[in-house]
């Protein structure tokens, strides 16, 4: 080693020789491209980069030569240094990416692992219909009525022209409440929120009324004495069949597609006149489109406004209603009623939350 | 109603007779519903009638079999098995010869059968597709046919029958007479009207009748025929009608009677005349009255019951069923032949009370014809005049006074505005004529033109404008009202109400909940399983008096015995980790039951009225219940998952009041079914509105569930509308977060440290929230340690530790004050 003092002596500054150097910068570029990671880098550096690497011992020798020589060998180490450093900072940067990439893969999981680590819930698929045609007719204006399911038989009945011992009063098949002259009744569909409709609110009135409903039927494929209806009701001045028509059309549409129509049959029911049966034209019928029972409707009967308080001469309107768990058998392709009612979490859940 | 195609259009003048499928589709069209179109046969083949000229009765099978010789034509006779014993040589048949095909694919080919060979079959009206009668063989009437004639034209093969379930209000049509005026109506062709029969002057009364109750009898025809030849057999066309309308062949008499019904829609009942003693009276049953009907049941009377009695007593349940003792039999030969019009309610009355539902009942409950009764009685005793040799006496009873149509106005063009078309001019007119309406145009004193219809008598439905225009709309066609929507008024949307319980409903089902939908009926024996206290207000149920199920006789007061046989039925089917939740309406008696009031239809009740109507209603809260078993996160690769608790059912609850807007508060509570250490009351302020929590282990037991199963019910319609919803503060300065740990004794409820420590901490408070709880020895036998992490931040500066110190030391000092609470060391 020579000191800053010493004697220049060409022979111990061979160090800073270009072949030296080059040799030295040559060594370097060998051994980090022999790394094969970051901590094999880490440890090669020092005999490279660290204190005691050719190079830092080589710049020790500068200050022993000649002025002239100085600039000249200073440049040279420079160099050699640099190309050292940047050999390492490439290497350096090389098997980093290598070193992140490996991490990341060494973490990677199979993300096909199931994940169903909370059971899935769901609505009633009755519920959701519900929930849609409630905002089917809301964007048509009306507005959602509602009544109890134990109903006087005045509304589920009188009201809405039952006569007292009339066929059609048997014809629906009614659960009677206790005691035997109690009046009361399981309501036989939803029309008694008609009547309730008339007395509570101002004219005109739009509503539907979603709601549970009940009949002395045996509970089978196609039977269940606790179902569904939507009842809708609109009674305004100089409302028309063909407003029925057009609003049951509407319905139509927006459940079934719009391809979707309607078909009227003339029918009876006591609380509307004239009365029809409502089919729909199902584009997805099985077996090819065509035309489906839905349900019934007319022009409310006179003697239902009258009781209600509505003068017929002044004011008219339309009824309509629907079952539920039929519109969804054939609307879903449900072949039995039960698994509407038996509450089977397998049948349910598939529906979501949103069906 | 069910109708061969060839009876019904022989009123009618068509041209060219429609299919019947075209038939089927013009009923549709007018409101007459189809339900069955039922073409007779197919037959094919050689099916002709025979002779029976000997029978050998074969012994040695189990059941009687007979080898017959049968001549089926000139100089032919084919032996032929038969297993059917209602006939005797000489006897009539039809039969199907080899080489025949009868309905549902059956060849006949000569086979040897029962050790003999047999050359065909004798044919049963089922066998043939008429009808469905498989009694008997079909034993056609002496005269009828000669051997060899070809059964094809003479069974009238190439039929079809309609079957038509007319709605209630049109009980004219159920007759043949009604359903071909439809017909003549819907496809505009010329009708005869079978109901207009020339009816003799009478000479007298027949029999003395007195109607005691005009209210139930408004009208009682009676006509007498004397001499009928008890032998004489029904025409094989009258038979084959029945037959094919569904009726029994029973004798001459009866078979009249009914023939005559189903032509003309007028129920007739034919007495023994020589059973009858004295005049007959038309009156209400007395109590204690009984009548053997011809059905051969004692039936006991109702003082509703309209009856006809002679001396002997009550001899007919009018309208409904005849007696036994005065009933036609085998030897007959004086016949009386009643045709009356009873009160329709009363008549549903007695169908309803005896469960008694007939022929005769149907038409009288939708109203007969009050002109028709004379026209019936003429047909019916000519029937017999013809077919057995009777002679009509000549005179007629005729009591009562039958009650007409009214007439019916309203301005012309009514039904254009109703339908909303404008039909051509005279449609109207036109079409009430069509239906036997006498219609007058009359122009009122402003100008409008009036139309004025006098019903036929057959249409006692005809009793306002209403009727009118859908008569009018109806055979014009529904199909020509065109589709329009209406202007519906700006609607306000769902309700505050209506939006939070979707939002409930949506929550659950988010939240891991199936929801289901059990029937409302329930056995109250839950109630015991639940071990409520004999006074527990939820065993005061409302009553069902018909229910489907004998023990499920009570309506819910709680979701949860639904819910619980639900969660049953998924178990027993495999099911292990299930949440069910349920949202229905519940029906609670009210303290004070009070009688519905009998109110009218002829105007709108009083405000008072209404009121007391809705007073005699007992409350039905909307309930919202679930539970939970198995499971609340699964078991999986992510190891061990976590079963439901008390705590889950608690929080679904509080899940709710969230989706609701309000915050729950929880207290202790002890409520079967659920444990009494596990059960939680959950309040809105100081007010209950449901419980959650782990269900009680005898409860579980009894009901056989799960160890743990937990479950929730809350009173949604308990639950406030609250709208207070305050914008919230948000400070974007630096929180302090300080952890504290408090020793408190046992019994301390969290929720009481938590509330004294929030309330006590002060404004800075800006959240609080419980980490930990610890009891074991390092705090002591009796006490339990709480380690809550508290977040303070103040709105408009960067807190200070030493504030937020502060603000915890407050509130640390104020639960030891308040809960002797001590800081953990």
């Amino acid at each position: 080693m020579s000191g800053a003092n010493d004697p220049y002596d060409p022979k111990e500054v061979a160090a800073l020789s270009a072949e030296n150097l080059d040799a030295a910068v040559q060594k370097a570029r060998e051994a980090f491209a022999g790394a094969a990671d970051l901590e094999a880098l880490a440890a090669v550096k020092p005999g490279h980069l660290g204190d005691r690497s050719p190079v830092l011992l080589a710049r020790r020798e500068i200050g022993a030569l000649p002025p002239k020589a100085k600039a000249e060998a200073g440049k040279r180490v420079n160099e050699a240094q640099s190309a050292i450093k940047t050999a390492f900072d490439e290497r350096h940067a090389v098997l980093q990416v290598e070193r992140d990439e490996r991490v990341l893969r060494e973490e990677s999981v199979d993300v096909t692992l199931p994940w169903d680590r909370f059971p899935r819930g769901a609505r009633h698929p009755i519920t959701t219909l519900a929930e849609r045609i409630g905002d089917v007719f809301v964007a048509m204006g009306y507005e959602i009525a509602e009544g109890p399911e134990l109903e006087t038989e005045w509304f589920n009945f009188d009201a809405l022209n039952f006569g007292k011992d009339h066929p059609a009063r048997s014809m629906q098949d009614t659960f009677y409440i206790a005691p035997n002259d109690s009046s009361l009744v399981l309501r036989t569909h939803t029309s008694p929120v008609q009547a309730r409709t008339l007395l509570e609110r101002d004219l005109p009135v739009y509503v539907v009324c979603p709601g549970r409903t009940f009949r002395t039927d045996e509970l089978d494929a196609t039977h269940t004495p606790v179902f569904h209806q939507v009842e809708g009701l609109a009674v305004d001045k100089g409302l028309t069949m063909g407003h029925l028509k057009g609003t049951l059309d509407a319905f139509a549409r927006a459940m079934f597609g719009e391809d979707s129509k309607t078909r009227l049959r003339p029918s009876f029911f006591p609380f509307t006149e004239p009365s029809a049966e409502v089919d729909v034209w199902f584009p997805e019928k099985k077996g090819g489109a065509g035309w489906v029972e839905w349900g019934g409707c007319g022009m409310v009967n006179p003697n239902v406004l009258r009781a209600c308080g509505v003068d017929p001469d002044v004011y008219s309107g339309f009824a309509f209603g629907m079952g539920l768990e039929r519109t969804l058998q054939f609307r879903n392709g449900l072949p039995d009623m039960r698994d509407m009612v038996e509450g089977d979490v397998r049948f349910t859940q598939p529906f979501g939350t949103e069906a | 109603m069910r109708i061969p195609v060839s009876w019904l259009v022989e009123h009618l003048g068509f041209d060219e007779v429609p299919t019947p499928d075209e038939l089927a589709e013009a009923f549709t069209r007018i409101g007459i519903e189809v339900e069955e179109v039922s073409p007779l046969g197919p037959v094919t083949g050689p099916i002709v009638a025979g002779r029976v000229v000997a029978i050998e009765e074969l012994t040695e099978f189990k059941k009687p079999i007979r080898y017959c010789q049968v001549e089926v034509g000139p100089e032919q006779v084919n032996n032929i098995i038969c297993g059917a014993t209602n006939f005797v040589e000489g006897d009539s048949v039809v039969v199907a010869l080899p080489g025949a095909v009868l309905p549902g694919d059956f060849t006949i080919s000569e086979r040897k059968t029962y050790g003999r060979v047999s050359q065909g079959m004798i044919c049963a009206a089922d066998e043939l597709g008429i009808g469905d009668d498989h009694s008997g063989i079909l034993v056609l009437p002496t005269g009828t046919a000669q051997p060899g004639d070809d059964a094809m034209e003479l069974l009238g093969l190439t039929d079809s029958v309609i079957e038509v379930a007319p709605t209630p209000d049109r009980g004219y049509a159920f007759s043949v007479r009604g359903l071909a005026r439809e017909i003549a109506c819907a496809l505009d062709v010329p009708f005869g009207d079978p109901g207009v029969v020339e009816i003799p002057e009478a000479e007298g009364e027949v029999w003395p009748v007195h109607i005691e109750d005009r209210t139930g009898c408004s009208r009682f025809v009676a006509r007498r025929v004397t001499g009928v030849d008890p032998t004489a057999p029904t025409p094989w066309w009258m038979r084959r009608r029945l037959m094919l309308a569904g009726m029994r062949s029973i004798s001459l008499p009866v078979d009249v009677t009914n023939y005559v019904m189903l032509e003309l829609g007028q129920p007739l009942h034919a007495f023994d005349a020589a059973s009858l003693s004295g005049a007959l009276t038309v009156r209400r049953a007395h109590a204690g009255e009984k009548l053997t009907t011809l059905d051969d049941s004692v039936r006991a009377l109702d003082p509703d019951d309209i009856v006809i009695a002679d001396d002997s007593g009550v001899i007919s349940l009018a309208g409904v069923m005849g007696g036994a003792s005065t009933e036609v039999r085998d030897n007959s030969s004086d016949i009386l032949l009643e045709a009356a019009n009873w009160d329709p309610a009363s008549i549903a009355r007695t169908v309803r009370r005896h469960k008694l539902p007939s022929e005769a009942a149907k038409r009288f409950e939708r109203t007969v014809d009050p002109a028709l009764a004379p026209v019936a009685l003429e047909r019916a005793a000519k029937l017999l005049n013809h077919y057995a040799e009777g002679q009509i006496k000549p005179g007629r009873t005729d009591v009562g006074v039958p009650e007409l149509p009214a007439p019916v106005s309203m301005p012309i063009d009514l039904p254009d505005r109703i339908a909303g078309v404008r039909y051509a001019r005279g449609v109207t007119a036109r079409r009430l004529g069509q239906i036997g309406c006498q219609v007058s145009v009359t122009t009122s004193d402003d100008g409008q033109t009036i139309v004025t219809a006098v019903p036929p008598t057959w249409r006692a439905d005809l009793v306002q404008p209403a009727d009118l225009v859908e008569e009018v709309l109806r055979l014009e066609g529904y199909d020509t009202i065109p589709s329009v929507l209406p202007p519906a008024p700006a609607g306000r949307g769902l309700t505050e109400q209506q939006r939070r319980r979707r939002t409930v409903w949506r929550t659950l089902a988010e939240d891991g909940f199936v929801e289901v939908k059990p029937f409302p009926f329930i056995d109250p024996s839950v109630f015991d399983a639940f071990g409520l206290s004999e006074d527990d207000v939820r065993r005061n149920t409302v009553g069902v008096l018909n229910p489907l199920e004998a023990d499920k006789n009570v309506l819910a007061t709680t979701l949860l015995p639904g819910l619980l046989e639900t969660l049953q039925r998924n178990l027993a089917r495999g099911a292990r980790d299930v949440a069910l939740y349920n949202i229905a309406q519940v029906t609670l008696p009210r303290a004070q039951q009070v009688p519905v009031p009998a109110l009218g239809v002829d105007r709108r009740p009083t405000e008072a009225e209404v009121a007391s109507m809705l007073a005699a209603l007992p409350q039905q809260p909307l309930h919202v219940a679930g539970v939970l078993t198995g499971h609340r996160e699964l078991a999986g690769w992510w190891g061990k998952g976590r079963m439901a608790d008390w705590a889950d059912a608690v929080e679904a609850a509080r899940r709710v009041g969230q989706a609701y807007g309000v915050t729950l508060r929880v207290v202790a509570s002890d409520l079967l079914p659920w444990h009494p250490g596990r059960c939680a009351e959950l309040r809105v302020g100081d007010w209950p509105v449901g419980h959650a929590g782990e269900l009680h282990p005898k409860v579980i037991e009894a009901l056989g569930l799960p160890k743990r199963t937990v479950a929730f019910e809350l009173d949604l319609d308990a639950l406030p509308l609250d709208d207070h919803r305050p914008a919230p503060m948000v400070s974007a300065y630096p929180p302090v977060l300080l952890d504290v740990a408090l020793v408190v004794d046992a019994g301390v409820p969290v929720q009481s440290v938590s509330e004294v420590l929030g309330a006590s901490a002060g404004d800075l408070l800006e959240d609080i929230r419980l980490f930990d709880v610890y009891t074991g020895e390092q705090v002591g036998e009796g006490k339990k340690s709480l380690a809550y992490s508290l977040r303070f931040r103040a709105p408009d500066r960067t807190l200070t530790v030493e504030e937020a110190t502060n603000a915890r030391d407050a509130a640390v000092a104020a639960a030891g004050e308040r809960l002797g609470a001590a800081l953990r060391a």
